[in-house]
Order: C-alpha cells, then structure tokens, then sequence
C-alpha cells in the first residue's frame, strides 16, 4: 500500500489546523447571512405537564417579534415527525413532534418558538408566553417504568415498553451445570456528550425556487437532508444541507433534531434566514444523552477458567421519545457482550423503556461501552471467586488466532484478531508484576493502590451492506484529477475533529505520487459531495477511506488508457510507478507524467472520438463487515484515605486498530476518548431528581474532566490489519472509551478490594469513596448488598 | 438606551452604540464580526471565549462590552504577526493539539497568558494554568505538549527567566457596569 511519497504511515501536521489555530475556522454559528433573524425556543419547565393553554398575545406585541410558532401551527405546515428507526419486538414509535401540543413529556421539550430580530428580543419575547400547565406524576425509574406503573409517558405504549431486543442462544443448561457462577447489576449512569460546539440550525428558505439550505452542526448531512425532507415536506433534490467545521459531535449531532425543522419552517414563514444557537445550559436538556442501562449480568465458568456462560438483562432508558437510534444503541451493546472471549452460550435481552427525561442516543462508544464495562467488571469478579489473577482468567479464555473468522453466538463475525501480544505488552510496558509487589508493599503502610484490567474488542466500521438495523453501510468518494494535475476528493463522510483532510490526503498523495499540497479533500456539503453516511462509529477512514481507494482506482485505470494513447502503447504494457505512466517490455521506456495526462484528459483533440473527456471516478465502498478492534487495558491507581479521592498513577494501552494512516492522529483519537471512559468512570453523570429535573444541568454542576484530573497516558500498539477494507483500517474513535472506564473502576475495586468493599456504582466520586471507606452505606445501587435482587432477576425474567 | 463603547481590539480602535446588556464575546462576534472567538458555555466554566483584555485573559462571556471602555483587547486573530504563527499557536499545529479546532482559540490565548507569566511551567503547572478551558476531544495530552513545545520554542536564545522572577502581572479590574 505504501507508494514512494511515504505520507501514509506518517506523522504529517494536520492541514485542517492553521485555519483552525488563527481563528478562520468556519463553524455554522459563525455565518450570518444579510438579513438574519433569530430563533429561540421556549421550553417545558416540567417533565411531565398537559398543556391546557397557550397565550402569545403580550409575546407577539414585543419588539422584533416576526412570529411565534406553538405546536398546533407547526403542525399544519410539519410533513411528518422527528424520525426514529424501531427494532426488536414493537415497531411503533409514538410521534415525536418537533413542537409538541399535548403534553411536554420531559424538561426542555419546546412548547412554542419565537422569532425575532434579535437574539435578545427573541428571548425576551419567548418569557413573554403564558403557557398554563397541568402537572403530571413523572415515570424516572426504569426498572418500575414497564412494571405496572400507572403513569405512561405514551398513552399508546403500555408498561412504557419502547421494544425489546433478544440475541443468542439458549443459556440454561449452562447456568444448571456451571461449577462457578458471578451475578452483578450494574448501573451505567446515563451522560451528557458535551461536544465543546452547541448545536446550531441556520436555515434559508429560497422563495424564488422554493429550495432550503440548511447550515448546522451534523455529523451526516445527507441522512439529514433526507430526514428533513420528509419533516418538512420539501423535496431531497431541492434541500442543500451544509455541515462546515463541526466543533466535535461524539454521537450527539447524528440524529434529526426539532430545532432545526423549526428553523426551516420559520424561515419560510418570515421569508429571512432563521438562526438558532443553541446555549450550553439548553445543550443539557435539548441534545441527546448517552448511555443510561442498568445492566443485569450473570457469567458461569468451570472450576479451572473456563468460561461456559453469559447472560444479561439490560434495561435501557430511551428518554421520552425514540431519537433516531436509540434502540439501536442497545443492538450494538447486545452484539458484542462477549466481548474478546469464546464463550459458547450467550443470551443478551434489552428491555428499552420510556422516561419523562431527555432522549438518548448514541454517544462516542454507543452500546459498545456499556457492554464493555458489565463484561470486564464481571471478569474480575469471576477471577477473584476462582481465586485466579484477572489477567490469566481473560488469557485463559482469549479467542485464538487460528479460530477466525469467529462467530460471537449472539451476531457478529469477527474477521480477525490476535488479542494476546496486545495483553503481553501492555503487561510489559505497564510492568505488571513489579505493581503488583508496589501494591502490597503500599498496603502494608495502609495506602490504597489498585490495578485495573480491560481487554476488549469492539465493532465498528459501520457498515456492511447487510447486517445493519437501518439500512445498508458504505460510504463513497469522488475523485476528480482536475486539468493541472491536482486532484480534488469529495467524500461522503463528514469529519469533525477526525483529520480526514489530512489522512485522505495523505492517501491520495501516496497513490499519485503527487505532493499533499496538490490534493484537497472536500466535505459537508449535500450539494457538492456524493450521498454518503456521515461520520460516527469509527467509520470515517474504514468505510470512506475504502471509498477513497474505490476511486482512486477508477481514476488511475483511465489514466492508464489516455497514457498508453498518448505513448502509442498497448494499455497492457503501461505501469504506473513514481508518478509516470511508463511502457515496459520490448519498445519501452517511454513515460508521461500524471500531470500530463491530466492535461492530455481534458484538452487533447486526438482522444476525442477514443476516450471520453476528463478524469473522474464516483465509487461507493460496501464492506462485507463490520471491523473488529481490539486492545488491553491496564492503569493503577491510588485511593487518598482521608478524601476518597482517586489518584491514576499509571496509564497503559495497548490498542490495534490496523494500519496506522497517521500515528499521530491515531494517538489523538486515544487520548480524547480515554479522557471520556475516565470522565464516566470518575465525574460525570446526568441526575434527575424525583420530579424530573436535570439537577447537572450545566457546566457548573455536571463535572467534566479538566487537564488537571487527567494523566498523561502510556500508548502503543500491535498492528493485525483487516481484509475487510482496502486500506487494512479498523477504526479508533471509540476504543478509547469503550476500554478506558471498566480499567478505572477495576482498579479502584482493587484497591479497596481487602477491606470487603465489593462494589461502588459509577461515578467513582471522592464521596461515595469516602463513605464506603468510612463504614457508610455506600449506595444504594450497590450490586453487593443487593444480591438476592440480582437472582431474582434471573429467576423471574429470564424463563 | 444604547450606550456608547470605544475600545481597541487588535490594534484598532472601534466605537459602538451596543445595549449594555451585550456581552463581550457577543460585542466581538456580532459587531465586529471577529467569529475567532467562540461560545461554549453560558456559565463560564468552558473558556472557549478566552481573550487578552490589557494583557490578561478574561473569559469574554463574562463582562459586558460597556464595561471595557478604553481597554485594549487580543483575540485568536490578532495573535499571528505579519503571517508567522505565534509560537504557541504552532505548538498545537506542532504537537496535534486540537482536533475539533472549537475550545482551540480560547485554549490558545490562555495558553498565551501562562506562558507570559511562567515562561518554563512544568507539566503540573501547565495542567493547573488550563484548567479553566475545556477540550472535549484532546484528552489534553496533546495540549499540554503544545504549551511544552512552545515554552521550548518560544525562549530559544533567551535567557531563562527563573519562576520566581517572572513578570508580575498587576490585576487591572474590569470597570463597574455602568
């Protein structure tokens, strides 16, 4: 794959930076058109309210007021509602409305717009509504939710039941027979994304042709495009979605989002550009959360190791409506429980469920974590009832190298994999039993030093053609060899953050054998790249880059057709190396330059009645699977005593996620999602009180890591590149968090392990610590002192 | 009702009739369309909006422009001189330490202010002297190798200024709302 220009594999300066580092980037919130007005949303105080009456007179006097928009007038002009894809057993999905006009079914669905010249006039006038509420008793708990309680969140969804989703095989025997069974609940608390850019919906409604352009923050915006067109009722061919520089997205900014069919119905509706900027306090209530599952699991295993068993009940909280694809988060978690281990009975159910609070959605991992997490608590659990090191349970019951492609029991085949020399050197490199002596000499001085394990595989490169819940996975590509011999790329994916400018430029250069300041790669924009799937689930370099190559391909194949005209040569004798087309062979040697065919494609009259003028390749890349990443784990940890605290001393992976375009970049993608499992497992968590609340409802209150709580991380790597794309990529957006909690968890347990403390729910913050050190009920999510819930769980659900 | 604000920002000197109620950050961005200086937040914890105000970094979400009459005000756009990068800006460029780009401005001209006071910080000091900017991507290893390579770069053929001598700077309080 390598070519004589050597970019790829190095680690070349990202050319999205110097835009980026002198202010010039280009984020939506940063255009405004001539003639902008502005939008801004009221929304429900209450989780769960009837709306009895809406009064907008005073609003509508107030200065710059152009309109105010309540759920009864947008519903005459809405085509349909914010869409999300069902899965499992129920295929009905309550309708979401963008504004809704019964009932607000948690804080912060939009009850009426406003727009008005002004940002500040618009919020003004939007106090300005009397909105006259009946309270409603709220549905918060999920495990209650679909167990006779009275209240629904839909009228129409009894027991507040979104689907159920159930993979695998039939567990029984293997519970029945098992010499050693772990059961845990585990709650995995439910986060906020916080992408450092709030989402922006900036819509032109064009009254001479009736067409929309719609600027705003997505991660894909063709699958917007398409989605919106079916909201507002404006042809796909006449809406132009455009996603400038996105200021990060983890999940968040995949799905439809009311805002932004507001945005365009308005503007129709006042005939001006229509802005909405979303405020950080809003982002907590009005954008997707991520995670929220209690997770029931239960692992049997024979006296020596060998694990025989897996079987899980998750609950997993949907929010008040389906987003886009909120059961499909718990399908991804489903997949992959069993994670890197060939454990040959596996049952997985996902009871999804509505609550009065905000939606979920996938969030960087998406599924993936949460399995993640329940599996490798659950391992080290297992290792200490059999009284094994953690580290030898999970070599014990690797897949092995010669046992792929793999059938994982509940889906998924895995292509490829060779887990042990990742655990073998992260064991190394973190220096594993030299901790282990560390840890043992500190507890004799009473100090409290943990280490935590994670070895994990994950899926992702969404996705093939087949196998996905929605649709089928690809991506494509253009490539266009323009007349100088530049070469223009417009790619279906949309990066934010990623650095595909970079690495597809990296790829295009190598296999020209052109300089990198000769390509320029284009993105985000529905009227100016092919239909392509966006950008989320480590799927940007393995799916669009195999696009990338597609065309590339394409392009050189033409190439080599206009090269052996212009040398008079058999198609057959011409090769392209070092940039020149040569002929080999008896009567060789002669060569044209990549720069003169391109000229040669575009202007050369000879070639008019041969070959057809210019030099461009549309192709679409539909892998034949998912690609299966996979890496160890390892940090340690030390617990202050007097605050509860949590120190990481030490912080080693060692991932492989294939080939490595840009190491550097690769690096990148570790650290931030690193920084987001630890996030979870140490800070972070969306609480909602007892009336629905979001209590964390802002930056002040919901805790995300600084620089000053974060380590600098230990990072290297094993390569085993998949066949399953051109360029041997797996993708490494997500590992780093799908690894990272479960390690910080693992370790703290560890450390407390010897004073009988078994477990403390996430976040690890420094109070439940102390509490549990101090003698306190440490909480009330602790699975330890709930152990006969935990069975009847089993023994109820499970038959 | 509006009232009347004259200040310099990047070397230039602007008078506007703003409401008083317009924030700084707002002030930059709508009126003088300088959109370096972004909005992360509504509660300051994020620093996205992070500007030199008379030589000190002030989260720009927090004061209103009529607060900052006379002052002399740096945004991300006025930090690169004549086309060469400030060193800290190539640091990140150097070290990959943004991807996103969104806390990027923000993080950069803080990063400009602790350099300015602690020419050589350790890498304690570097995470501490952040900790008021937010990076949602970075994990900030990479941040802090930005500020390493520019503390490095930026005092090549200086003599080093010890810690405890470094330039102190005197807090200049915003003026009261008027």
């Amino acid at each position: 794959m390598l070519a004589a220009t050597g970019y790829v594999g190095s680690r070349i300066k990202r050319r999205e930076d110097p835009r980026l580092v002198t202010g010039n980037g280009n984020f939506t919130d940063d255009f405004t058109p001539a003639g902008t007005v502005y939008l801004h949303m009221l929304r429900s105080p209450h989780a769960h309210a009837k709306i009895l009456s809406i009064n907008t007179d005073a609003a509508r006097g107030m200065t710059g007021v152009l309109a105010i928009i309540t759920g009864e007038d947008l519903k005459k002009e809405l085509a349909g509602p914010i869409p999300g894809v069902p899965y499992g057993t129920i295929s009905t999905v309550p309708a979401y409305y963008p504004i809704t006009h019964d009932r607000a079914r948690f804080v912060g669905n939009i009850v009426a717009a406003v727009v008005a010249d002004t940002r500040a006039n618009a919020r003004d006038a939007a106090e300005a509504v009397v909105v006259e509420y009946e309270v409603l008793p709220v549905v918060l708990d999920m495990e209650k939710a679909h167990k006779g309680e009275p209240t629904l969140v839909h009228d129409e969804m009894a027991n507040n039941l979104c689907t159920e989703i159930e993979l695998g095989n039939d567990v029984t025997e293997a519970f029945n027979t098992a010499a050693v069974t772990v059961e845990a609940r585990f709650v995995n608390q439910r986060l906020v994304p916080n992408a450092l850019e709030n989402r922006v919906a900036l819509a032109q409604y064009h009254q001479g042709d009736e067409s929309v352009t719609l600027y705003v923050t997505s991660q894909n915006p063709h699958i917007i495009r398409t989605l919106l067109s079916g909201q507002i009722g404006v042809a796909e061919h006449k809406i132009r979605v455009i996603a400038p520089d996105v200021g990060g997205g983890f999940g968040s900014k995949i799905p439809a989002y009311a805002e932004e069919v507001i945005a365009c119905i308005a503007s129709k509706k006042v005939r001006k550009p229509v802005k909405w900027t979303e405020t950080r306090s809003e982002s907590f209530v009005a954008t997707t959360h991520g995670r929220d599952n209690i997770d029931y699991i239960r692992m049997s295993a024979t006296k020596d190791g060998k694990i025989t068993g897996l079987d899980i009940i998750a609950y997993c909280n949907m929010g008040a409506y389906m987003s886009l694809l909120g059961p499909s988060v718990a399908v991804l978690c489903g997949v992959i429980v069993p994670g890197p281990y060939a454990i040959p009975n596996v049952h997985f159910k996902a009871i999804c469920v509505y609550t009065n609070t905000t939606p979920t959605d996938a969030y960087r991992g998406a599924g993936r974590p949460e399995a993640t997490y329940m599996l490798e608590r659950t391992m080290n659990m297992m290792a200490d009832k059999l009284g094994m090191d953690p580290m030898e349970l999970r070599r014990k019951n690797f897949i092995q190298p010669d046992q792929f492609p793999y059938f994982n029991v509940v889906a998924l085949n895995y292509d490829c994999g060779n887990y042990e020399p990742a655990m073998d050197k992260a064991l190394e490199i973190f220096g594993y039993q030299e901790m282990r002596k560390t840890q043992e000499e500190a507890r004799k001085q009473g100090r409290y030093i943990g280490i935590g394990q994670s070895t994990y595989v994950e899926v992702c490169g969404l996705g093939p053609g087949s196998g996905m819940t929605i649709s089928r996975g690809y991506d494509c590509a253009v490539v266009r060899a323009e007349l100088t011999g530049k070469v223009t790329v417009f790619t279906g994916v949309a990066p934010h953050g990623q650095g595909q400018e970079t690495t597809f430029a990296q790829i295009v250069a190598d296999q020209f054998s052109i300089p990198i300041e000769d390509v320029t790669i284009k993105h985000g924009d529905t009227e100016m790249t092919p239909y392509g799937m966006g950008t989320y689930g480590s799927r940007g370099t393995a799916v669009g880059g195999g696009a990338l190559m597609l065309a590339i391909d394409t392009v050189k194949e033409k190439a080599k057709k206009i090269a052996a005209f212009q040398m008079e040569a058999n198609e057959e004798d011409v090769v392209f190396e070092g940039g020149k087309f040569t002929v080999k062979g008896a009567g060789g040697g002669k060569s044209i330059s990549f720069q003169e065919v391109c000229l040669k494609a575009y202007i050369d009259p000879k070639m008019a009645p041969v070959i057809e003028p210019g030099l461009e390749a549309t192709r679409y890349f539909e892998p034949g699977n998912f690609v299966y990443p996979f890496g160890t784990h390892l940090a340690a940890v030390e617990i202050e005593a007097e605050t509860g605290d949590v120190k990481i001393l030490k912080y080693v992976c060692v991932d492989d996620c294939g080939n490595q375009l840009n190491p550097m970049l690769v690096e990148g993608q570790i650290h931030g999602g690193l920084a987001q499992g630890i996030g979870q497992a140490l800070f972070e968590e969306a609480v909602y009180d007892s009336s629905g609340q979001l209590v964390s409802g802002t930056l002040m209150d919901y805790a995300l890591p600084t620089a000053a709580e974060l380590p600098t991380f230990t990072l290297d790597h094993t390569v085993t590149p998949t066949k399953v794309n051109p360029l041997g990529v797996k993708g490494i957006g997500e590992a780093g968090t799908i690894a990272s909690t479960p390690v910080i968890v693992n370790a703290v347990m560890d450390a407390l392990k010897h004073l009988g403390i078994k477990d403390i729910q996430m976040p690890l913050r420094p109070e439940k610590i102390w509490k549990a050190l101090n003698g306190g009920s440490n909480s009330s999510n602790s699975a330890g002192a709930r152990e006969a819930v935990v069975e009847r769980h089993f023994g109820e659900d499970n038959k | 009702m509006k009232k009347t604000v004259k200040l310099t920002v990047n070397g230039t000197t602007y008078e506007r009739d703003v409401e008083p109620r317009t924030l700084l950050v707002h002030f930059l961005r709508d009126e003088l369309g300088l959109t370096g200086t972004h909005i992360g937040c509504d509660t300051s914890q994020c620093g996205a909006c992070t500007v030199s105000v008379n030589g000190q970094s002030l989260k720009s979400c927090t004061a209103f422009a009529v607060q900052l009459q006379g002052a002399e005000v740096m945004t991300i756009e006025g930090l690169a001189k004549e086309g060469e990068l400030h060193p800290i800006q190539q640091g990140f460029w150097e070290m990959h330490g943004l991807q996103c780009g969104y806390c990027t401005p923000g993080m950069i001209m803080q990063s400009v202010q602790l350099l300015d006071r602690n020419p050589n910080p350790t890498e304690e000091e570097i995470r501490r002297g952040i900790e008021g900017n937010l990076c949602r991507c970075t994990g900030y290893q990479n941040i802090v190798k930005s500020i390493q390579w520019a503390a490095q770069h930026k005092n090549q053929g200086q003599t080093e200024i010890p810690e405890a001598s470094a330039p102190k700077v005197d807090p200049q309080p915003i003026a009261p709302v008027p």
